[in-house]
């Protein structure tokens, strides 16, 4: 699944926009509701205190008189509605006596005159309570709590004495009217904002991505195409897009140099080693053929001896049989059909390595055995762990150890060879399993040859490890696989 | 219906003779009278388009009483009474009520025939919604309302009416208010500010052909008998002629059409002399009410 963090900028920066300014478009919404609230709500409790006002003035003459009809009427003129501003229309305007018994209402049959302004319940019940409190004289604004309606009482005085109160009561103004209608307007004012932003944020967008897009189109050409990579239309500005730009032009330079130095690195140790492989070549051939040589030229001006012939042919037999071998070694085949690898080799191979081992005095340990045939060829694997053997009891010197370790998974078998003797200097490392390159006076040099050719024809894998008194070889060879 | 005829036809033949004397009577004014304005009292009218009625009404009274008219609007009958019997007013159009209590101090000018009799009735009201109340007495603890104090219909009626019941008007209901004009009583019971209310049965049938939504809110449970129709009287002192060419003016409203026109605004059918006897009723109910 594509996330926004994969999203291209060409699509992030447009969207980041629009999130902007829908995030701005909410916040100055919600403040202008709440400030439209708060001024519609102040200016309806200035209005109603001042009509409480008004009312209380006006109606301590009929309430003094007991005139109820003309208080009636002065409460309808209070109460009369504006089209203009519904919420200034009191729900009720209630002229209540000292003991808050109803005087007169804009709604008699909801408080008919002489009955308990308590009487409809709610939070006119709660009302009685709050008269009780507070100075009698003060105007007060009460809303009870889970109540839609909030009240002004104002107290009908003459000459000091509290005749009764008049009570506005009024809706709270609703809230959400106002916010829908907020919200329309702000939604109206951001899709024209949106309308001019989004082509701008697009260009935009495209200005400040394509430069990042070539960017990441040339490092993708990296490391296989470093020419393409090189010429790519990259920025060329001073800011941090072209300093990215400029810094990619000087790596893929720098790389190119690398490559380069690096080709001719390889090509020329190519030679070397070649060079080398011819050297051991000519010098394996060369020492029985010089032999051979000298038979013949004995042969010829000593000739018709048959005693001196036979030993003649003889020599040259050797001699021609050591080249075989030679030749033979350097084309190690892993096409022989054979018997599989089984337990009993590694008791086999460790017999043969014993003699060698006891004339050096050097120890050898099986730390472990495998414990089942695996199947790969024995011949190839035991000629395998044979040389390594003897490179280790030869490596171990007078009085070392040699140990050998064998275990399988059920897909790869893995053989490691251990010795405590000197260690494989670094430089020498890099030339270990080329042939005659022989860290010794005796042997051919082809020991480790033969080891990495055949692990390599049976895809396996090699690794040295060497430090001073510890030098491992591992051997890891798969199968099982088709 | 016989009386009603002839009535009708005694009206007719003395319009004229009095309409010969009117003529006269002009000849034989003082010169400055013309100067001096002829006051008129009058309580509320319940007409929504009183301003203009009136301008019309006063115009129409100028022509034929060849002088200025002066309406002098009052929001109670006491207001007017007293203006009238103070002598600020030279006419004035009252409820039967003061007339009969101040009787002595008054002149009788002309009664209004409505319906074709100087009479109407006070009818008794409760909410639309109230279908219960069919009597006064069950109003019992109730708000009323009344009209105005010096009301027959609207404040004596109601009171006469309970006191030959055996109760005490003044704390048979547990509140009473006055709305100072029988409209105001309708509204006043119609939104159930006061549970009864007693109103002038002419003004309620008016109301009910002109703006039969108020009166469709209450409901009439009880009837007075007839009783005399709400006067113009004058103050006592009021010169003969004068007093003899306002009746005259008054009594041949219905024959002029310009005053017929007038007249039919206020649903009424003209004027008659009437006698003062046409009020003993209530002269006696507010006796009654007086000495229970």
């Amino acid at each position: 699944m594509r996330t926004l963090a994969d999203l291209s900028l060409r699509w992030k920066i447009p969207l980041r926009v629009v999130a902007a300014v829908l995030g701005t478009a909410l916040a100055v919404t919600v403040a202008l509701v709440a400030r439209d609230y708060d001024i519609v709500r102040q200016n309806l409790e200035g209005h109603a205190r001042s009509m409480g006002r008004v009312l209380a003035h006006t109606l301590v003459m009929p309430v003094l008189h007991d005139d109820i009809w003309r208080a009636y009427e002065i409460l309808q003129s209070a109460h009369e509605p504006n089209p203009a501003a519904p919420e200034l229309q009191a729900l009720v305007v209630l002229v209540t006596d000292a003991d808050y018994r109803v005087f007169v209402s804009t709604r008699p049959r909801a408080f008919p005159i002489g009955t308990s302004a308590a009487a409809p319940g709610g939070a006119y019940g709660l009302l009685r309570a709050e008269l009780s409190r507070g100075s009698p004289t003060d105007q007060r604004i009460l809303e009870p709590t889970d109540s839609p309606l909030f009240f002004i009482m104002t107290p009908l005085i003459a000459d000091g004495v509290a005749l009764g109160h008049v009570i506005l009561a009024y809706a709270q103004p609703a809230l959400l009217p106002r916010f829908l209608g907020q919200v329309g307007r702000a939604g109206w004012v951001t899709l024209v904002v949106l309308l001019i932003l989004l082509p701008v944020s697009w260009v935009w967008a495209r200005r400040t991505a394509q430069p990042l897009l070539r960017l990441a189109g040339a490092m993708k050409q990296i490391p296989l195409e470093l020419e393409a990579a090189r010429l790519a239309d990259l920025p060329r500005s001073g800011d941090e897009i072209g300093q990215l730009g400029e810094a990619f032009r000087r790596m893929v330079a720098e790389m190119q140099v690398k490559q380069e130095m690096e080709r001719q690195m390889l090509s020329s140790e190519r030679l070397a080693a070649i060079g080398r492989l011819t050297a051991g070549i000519a010098h394996e051939i060369n020492n029985p053929l010089t032999g051979m040589l000298t038979a013949i030229n004995t042969f010829q001006r000593h000739g018709e001896d048959p005693q001196r012939a036979e030993r003649t042919l003889s020599l040259l037999q050797r001699g021609l049989t050591q080249i075989r071998n030679t030749v033979s070694a350097l084309l190690v085949e892993a096409k022989v059909e054979d018997r599989f690898f089984a337990p009993e080799d590694i008791d086999d191979l460790v017999i043969l390595v014993e003699a060698e081992a006891h004339a050096q005095a050097v120890r050898i340990v099986v730390d472990g055995r495998i414990a089942e045939p695996v199947p790969l060829p024995a011949t190839l694997l035991r000629q395998i762990v044979l040389n390594l053997l003897l490179n280790a009891v030869a490596a171990a010197g007078e009085g070392g150890t040699v140990r050998l370790n064998a275990y399988s998974s059920p897909q790869q078998l893995t053989l490691a060879v251990f010795n405590d003797g000197a260690h494989i200097e670094q430089q020498d490392m890099a030339y270990l399993f080329e042939p005659f390159a022989t860290g010794r006076e005796t042997g051919h040099g082809l020991g480790l040859w033969i080891v990495y050719q055949i692990t390599r024809q049976l895809n396996g894998e090699i690794a040295v490890e060497s430090e001073p008194g510890a030098t491992t070889f591992t051997i890891e060879i798969p199968y099982g696989k088709s | 219906m016989d009386r009603d005829v002839a009535l009708l036809e005694a009206c007719g033949r003395r319009a004229f003779l009095r309409g010969v004397g009117a003529l006269a009577a002009l000849t034989v004014l003082p010169s400055h009278a013309a100067d001096i304005p002829v006051r008129i009292g009058l309580t509320p009218v319940f007409l929504d388009d009183q301003m203009s009625f009136l301008s019309q009404w006063r115009r129409w009274l100028e022509v034929k009483l060849g002088r200025t008219v002066v309406f002098v609007q009052r929001g109670s009958y006491r207001e007017v009474i007293d203006l009238l019997r103070a002598g600020k007013l030279d006419f004035a159009w009252v409820c039967g009520y003061p007339y009969v209590r101040h009787r002595q101090e008054l002149k009788l000018v002309a009664v209004p025939l409505w319906r074709g009799e100087p009479c109407y009735q006070s009818y008794l009201i409760v909410p639309a919604d109230d279908s219960r109340t069919t009597t006064l007495a069950e109003l019992r603890g109730k708000v009323f309302a009344y009209s105005d104090p010096d009301s027959n219909s609207g404040y004596l009626y109601p009171r006469y009416l309970l006191t030959t019941q055996g109760e005490n008007p003044d704390n048979f209901f547990s509140r009473s208010f006055f709305t100072w004009a029988h409209r105001k009583v309708v509204e006043a019971v119609g939104i159930a500010l006061a549970d009864g209310g007693a109103v002038d049965g002419y003004v309620w049938e008016t109301l009910a052909e002109l703006h039969p939504e108020l009166t469709r809110t209450a409901r009439v449970i009880e009837r007075s008998p007839p009783l005399g129709y709400p006067p113009f009287v004058a103050r006592s002192d009021i010169p003969t002629v004068e007093l003899a060419r306002f009746r005259a003016v008054l009594l041949d409203m219905a024959d002029d059409p310009q005053g017929m026109d007038l007249l039919h605004r206020l649903r009424l059918d003209g004027f008659i002399p009437g006698k003062p006897e046409l009020f003993d009723e209530i002269a006696r109910m507010a006796a009654r009410v007086r000495n229970p």
